[in-house]
This record gives C-alpha cells, structure tokens and sequence, in this order.
C-alpha cells in the first residue's frame, strides 16, 4: 500500500482524510444537540484522531533502514512542507502563542519573528546541502565531514541537550491536554499521551512519523482556524481577521489609555492569594516599549529564536526525505508557508480574546463591570474552580479593573470560544488540535534522539558491524526508553526547573549552528576546530545560564546576577554561539587543513546534481 | 575559473543578497519600531503589522523567490535535477 502508488495518491488520500474528519466534526455538532455532553465530546474528538493517526503508523511500518531513518527519500515538497509545520508547531505554539501575545503584545512577538525567521537561515545555508550529503542524521553529517568518533559524539550530545530539553515540555503538553479531555488524572495523562506518540513512531520510524504529521498538521490548522474566523465574525471583527483588525487595535489602545495599565506589586500579589503562572495585563497591545535596551531585547530574543530553528536537529532532519535538493529547498518554503498560517492568526486571536474581555460595549465584556457579576458569569466560575483565571479587588472598590484580573496564557486559546459564544464542539475541536500540536513535535524529537543514538553512537561507533534488523531493533528499544524516559520525568511536572522551550533553541545554536554552516560554507574548516568550537559554545552557554537563572545561580554562584548586556536565561545562545565561532575559526587556522579528500567531498556538497556523500543505505 | 567555482560564486552572491533581505526583514525595521509605528497599514501601526504578520509573510515570498532563483543558477551552470527527478 505504501510503495510508488500512495505516493501519487496522496493528495487523493490526504483530501479524503480532510473530507472525513470535517464531517466528523459535523458529527459531534449533530451530537451536541441532541444531547451528547460536551465532556463525551471532548473524549470523542482526541479518542477519534488519535485512533486515526495510530492506524497511520501501523500502515506505515517498516524493515528497511532508508524507509526508518529518511522515510525512503521520497516525501513530495509540499507534504513534507506540512509535515515539518506539524513538527515545527508544539504543544506550546498551538495553546501558548496567542496567550504569550495576548499578555506581552508587541514585545512577545519578537517570538514569532524569530520562530520564522528562522527558515530563511535553514533554506539557505543548511538544508539544501544536508540533503544532497545523504546523511540519516545531523549528527552523521557532522561525523562525515570532520571525521572521527569524538567530533561525531560531541554532536549527539549537543542533539540530546537540544531535543531533551524540548521533548519533556512536549510530553507534558501531551499530558496536559490529554488529561483535560478525557478527564484522566495528569499523571495518567502524560503515559496515555506517550503511549499514543510511540505508536506512531515506532514501527515505521521517519516514515511513519512523516505521514502521521501530515495527518495532524490537518487536524491542528482547522482547529486553530475555524475558532479564529468563527470568533471575529462574532464579535463585529469581520470576517477576514488579518486583514481586518486595524480599527479594533486602535480601540484597544484607547481602552489601554481608559483603563490604566497598572502593575501590581508582587507583595500585592502575594496578599491576595493569586495562583501561579497567572498573568495580568501590563503592557501595552501594539505600543513600541521606548529605549535603546528594549529594542536590543526585541532584537536579541528574534536572533536566538532564528539562528536556534536553523541548528535544531529534529527539523533539520526533515529536509533529509525529500527525493531531490531542489525539492528539499522547496519545501522549507512550503513549510514556512503551513506555519505562517497559523503564526498570522495567533496575534488575530489574541487581539480578538482581548477586545471581547475588555470592551465594555461588547455583552462579553468584564473589565470595568462589578465583580459579583462577573463572578456569576458560567465560563469565569469554570475556570476559576480549576485555579486558570482569577479576581483579585485590590483597591476595594467592587469593580474589576485591569489589573485585578488574572488569567493563564493558555486560557486564550481554549476558553475564547466559550467567551465568544461558540457551541461546545469548537472546544472539542481545540482539544484535538491541541492534542495533534503536542503529538507531532513530541514524536519528532523522540525520534530525532533515538535516531542519533542508534546510527551514529550504536551503528557507527559501537558495533559498525552490525545487521540491519539488529540496528532497525536498537533503534525501537531506544525510541521506547527515550520516550519513557522523557514521561518519568513529565510525570513528576519537572518542567518548571528544566526550564524554557526557548533553551532548546539556546543550546543548539551554542553547540551546532557553526559547526554546521562552516561545514559546508568554510572548506578550511578543520575536524579540531569542529570540536573545540562544539565544546565551547555548549560549555561556555551552559555556564553563562547556571550564573544568569537566579534558580540555578543561587546554589551554584551563590546569589543572584545581573544579566550582561540584557542577555537573559532565554537568550543565553548568544555567549554560546560567537565562543564556539571564535574557538572553532581560530583551532581550524592552527591546525593542518583538511585532507585533498575532505575538500574534495565539501565541493560535491555544494553540487545540487551527482551521487550523494553517503550511500542510499549506510 | 571552473564551471563549479563559477556555479558556487553566484550561489555564494545569491545567498548574500537572501541574507541581506532576511536581516533588513527580522532585525533593521525593528531597530525603527517606535518611529514606524506611527505611520499605518490596513489600519494597524505599522511596526504591529510588521510583527504580527507583515515580516512574516515577507520570509515566506523570499523563500519561494529564492528557490527558484537558485534553480535558475543551478540549470543555467547544468547542475539541475530537473532531468533525473
């Protein structure tokens, strides 16, 4: 089922699957109003698509080591362009992203900046000649060109730290959200939603994961889009949103200017009992902070976040399936394409959500309205129960003002539907998308891990010589004990000391960004350079966040430090980086350059046509 | 100068000017935010519109405008795939 003809078939395939699930969610709009409770429906909706994309690893189960590691290399640009959004997006993306720019406005959207700026650096210096190098994994790359052991491990381990660091928060979201659906404790959660990513990933590898993607980018964009439309059209936005909003940033403003932005002092805060991770608006919706250190923190989040998406392994390794180099450059188009649709409409919906909340012409406006009817509206008592959003009437005056409102980032996107009364099975439909988001990052960096692991450390370091079902079988075990490894830790909701997404981007662009430009762009480039450079920018990155997160810095350093020059926990990438740069140019100059043969293998890298570096199968 | 230098110097040039596009479009407008913010487009601040949508578009048409380009170097140098597709 799997050869040539479902390859031609597949937007055949794939617009039927569309075509189904669209009736589905008719399906639950149909059971809604015949009774069906909306917790049913909720369990319904995840339960469905999660039946759906296991069917989809089933199918795509495999014995061949290209079909495991490299889905065969014959991914068409497109789907493997929606593929690489679906492994792009997370948990944190789909559910976050609008809370983020809800509470942050202007400022937070240096993130989105950066989450797709970053696509430029991949298309241009990276992925084009990863895939003509014909390599499994971004460490085999690494290994190939420097040559040796070392340089090859010092790679996986800056791909560990990455892709960890990032895959915990993944499964967390994975827990959360299946807990929240089907109504499980979160512990449960978490193993159900790990559970669900191994199916999909184990017994078909990359082209498992692959189709899989497809399938919940799918389900992810409809989930994401049909609110947002849905929402603006109800509450007087228009239609077309993106285009649309102009006058309702403007009003926004002026009801900034009306309403006061306060803050709240963290005594206050404390006083009043208010829950952690709740925020409160303080800045600004689209206002520019003033000042030379505001612009140089806009500006240093967006390099991080760019020159991190251009290092991480797990998206890097996409462009690995495509069948040409001209259709691996294609597609990272095509994959900031699929994401651009869903990064455009989360500014849309946070615009959207806070207008409805703060407009006091509007029927579900709260703010500036009396705060024993605001607390007898159905949807704020709901989520006050589960501690997501709470009332806190610091000046005494009965009144709910701006900053006495406080509210978890996710809210935005999950609770915005009910505000803006809209039936209960758009909710449904939001747990699923959730749920896809969650699923397809979290599989990729699984894989991404295992990957590394058992081709360049088992395979290529270890045992060389071992058979293909022998590497195929080490490579499913390692997928299982990463995957469980990751859950463990979930379960015990460590996240919170593990840190930021945002460190993900940070240690991999400390540890691979140079390596691998200067790689393909630098033949001078020595295997000792490569290595000193890895080890200090991972090294020295990882120093500078232990002396500037007051949580590590206080045990370690003992107190807490300034930041340099504003380089924050979230930017550190930017200590890391330039030492590696520095150390890996000037150990490249003082050692012997590279052998005939190596730049010899550079200059056919950098050639779209003839044979590949390494083998079909290696 | 070979066929593949030749080949290898325009791409180096092409991925310059990307390069230049990428960082006027992600860095050098933000430098100006406040001063752009107070012009408009389609009704938003300007600096807003960039953020929220307006660089992020932008990234997307470079990137299809610079694939094609690119292939248009590789066939123009008989490096294309187009053949063995």
């Amino acid at each position: 089922m799997f050869k040539g003809d479902f390859i031609q078939n597949l937007p055949k395939i794939y617009g039927t699957y569309t075509g189904g699930f669209l009736v589905f969610i008719i399906l639950m709009a149909l059971a809604e109003q015949a009774g069906v409770s909306a917790k049913n429906i909720g369990v319904m909706f995840v339960a469905f698509t999660v039946l759906i994309y296991a069917l989809i690893g089933y199918l795509s189960r495999t014995i061949q080591v290209d079909a495991y590691y490299v889905a065969g290399r014959q991914v068409p640009t497109v789907f493997n362009g929606m593929a690489t959004a679906a492994d792009w997006m997370s948990g944190a993306s789909f559910v976050a992203l609008a809370g983020g720019v809800y509470f942050g406005g202007y400022t937070y959207m240096a993130f989105l900046v950066g989450w797709t700026g970053g696509y430029v650096l991949v298309a241009t210096l990276m992925a084009p000649y990863l895939r003509k190098f014909g390599c499994y994994t971004v460490p085999d790359f690494i290994g190939t060109r420097y040559g040796g052991n070392l340089v090859r491990a010092c790679a996986v381990f800056v791909l560990f730290i990455a892709s960890f660091t990032y895959v915990t928060a993944q499964i967390n979201a994975t827990g959360t959200i299946a807990s929240r659906a089907l109504g499980i404790p979160f512990e449960a959660g978490v193993w159900v939603g790990l559970i669900s990513i191994l199916i999909c990933s184990m017994l078909g590898g990359m082209r498992a994961v692959t189709w899989t993607q497809v399938a919940q980018y799918i389900v992810l964009i409809i989930a994401y889009l049909i609110p947002v439309f849905w929402i603006s059209s109800n509450v007087g936005g228009g239609i077309f949103p993106h285009l649309m909003l102009g006058d309702e940033v403007a009003r926004l403003g002026e009801l900034e200017q009306q309403f006061g932005l306060v803050k709240n002092s963290a005594a206050d805060m404390k006083a009043a009992g208010v829950p952690g991770g709740l925020k409160y608006i303080s800045g600004t919706h689209s206002g520019v902070p003033e000042g030379g250190m505001a612009v140089w923190k806009y500006l240093s989040l967006a390099i991080c976040m760019m020159v991190g998406t251009a290092s991480l392994p797990h998206i890097l390794m996409r462009y690995f399936t495509t069948p040409t180099v001209r259709a691996a450059r294609k597609s990272v188009a095509w994959s900031l394409f699929f994401i651009f649709l869903l990064y455009s409409s989360a500014p849309m919906l946070a615009t959207l959500s806070k207008l409805a909340l703060m407009d006091p012409n509007l029927p579900t406006g709260i703010i500036g309205k009396s705060i024993s009817e605001v607390q007898s509206i159905e949807w704020v008592q709901r989520w006050s129960e589960v501690k997501q959003v709470f009332i806190a009437d610091f000046n005494g005056d009965g009144i709910l003002q701006l900053n006495e409102w406080f509210m978890r980032g996710d809210v935005v996107v999950l609770a915005t539907p009910e505000v803006a009364g809209l039936p209960f099975v758009i909710s449904g439909l939001v747990f699923a998308g959730g749920m896809a988001a969650a699923m397809s990052t979290a599989d990729g960096l699984v894989l991404a891990i295992s990957n590394a692991l058992s081709h360049d450390i088992y395979y290529k370091i270890i045992n060389p010589k071992a058979e293909t079902s022998k590497r195929l079988l080490v490579a499913r075990v390692l997928l299982v004990l990463i995957g469980a490894a990751g859950a463990y830790i979930a379960s015990f909701r460590l996240t919170s000391i593990l840190g930021s997404v945002a460190w993900a981007f940070d240690f991999a662009m400390s540890g691979l960004f140079f390596p691998l430009v200067l790689g393909v762009w630098w033949k001078r480039a020595t295997r000792e350079g490569a290595i000193a450079g890895i080890i200090a920018g991972i090294v020295s990155g990882t120093v500078y966040l232990t002396w500037v997160f007051p949580k590590f810095s206080v045990p370690i350093w003992g107190g807490v430090n300034t930041p340099f020059l504003g380089i924050d926990h979230l930017r550190f990438g930017l200590i890391g980086a330039p030492i590696c740069l520095v150390v890996m140019v000037v150990v490249s100059l003082m050692t012997k350059e590279p052998s005939p043969a190596t730049q010899k293998l550079v200059d056919d890298t950098r050639i779209p046509t003839g044979k590949a570096i390494l083998g079909k199968q290696h | 100068m070979s066929n593949k230098d030749a080949y290898w110097n325009k791409t180096k040039n092409h991925m310059i000017v990307t390069l230049v596009l990428w960082a006027f479009f992600s860095l050098v407008i933000f430098m100006f935010g406040s001063e752009l913010n107070t012009m408009s487009f389609l009704g938003y601040p300007l600096a807003y519109y960039m953020t929220a949508q307006g660089s992020l578009l932008a990234f997307v048409i470079i990137l299809f405008w610079t694939a094609n380009k690119q292939e248009k170097i590789d066939e123009e140098h008989g490096f294309s795939e187009r053949e063995d597709d």
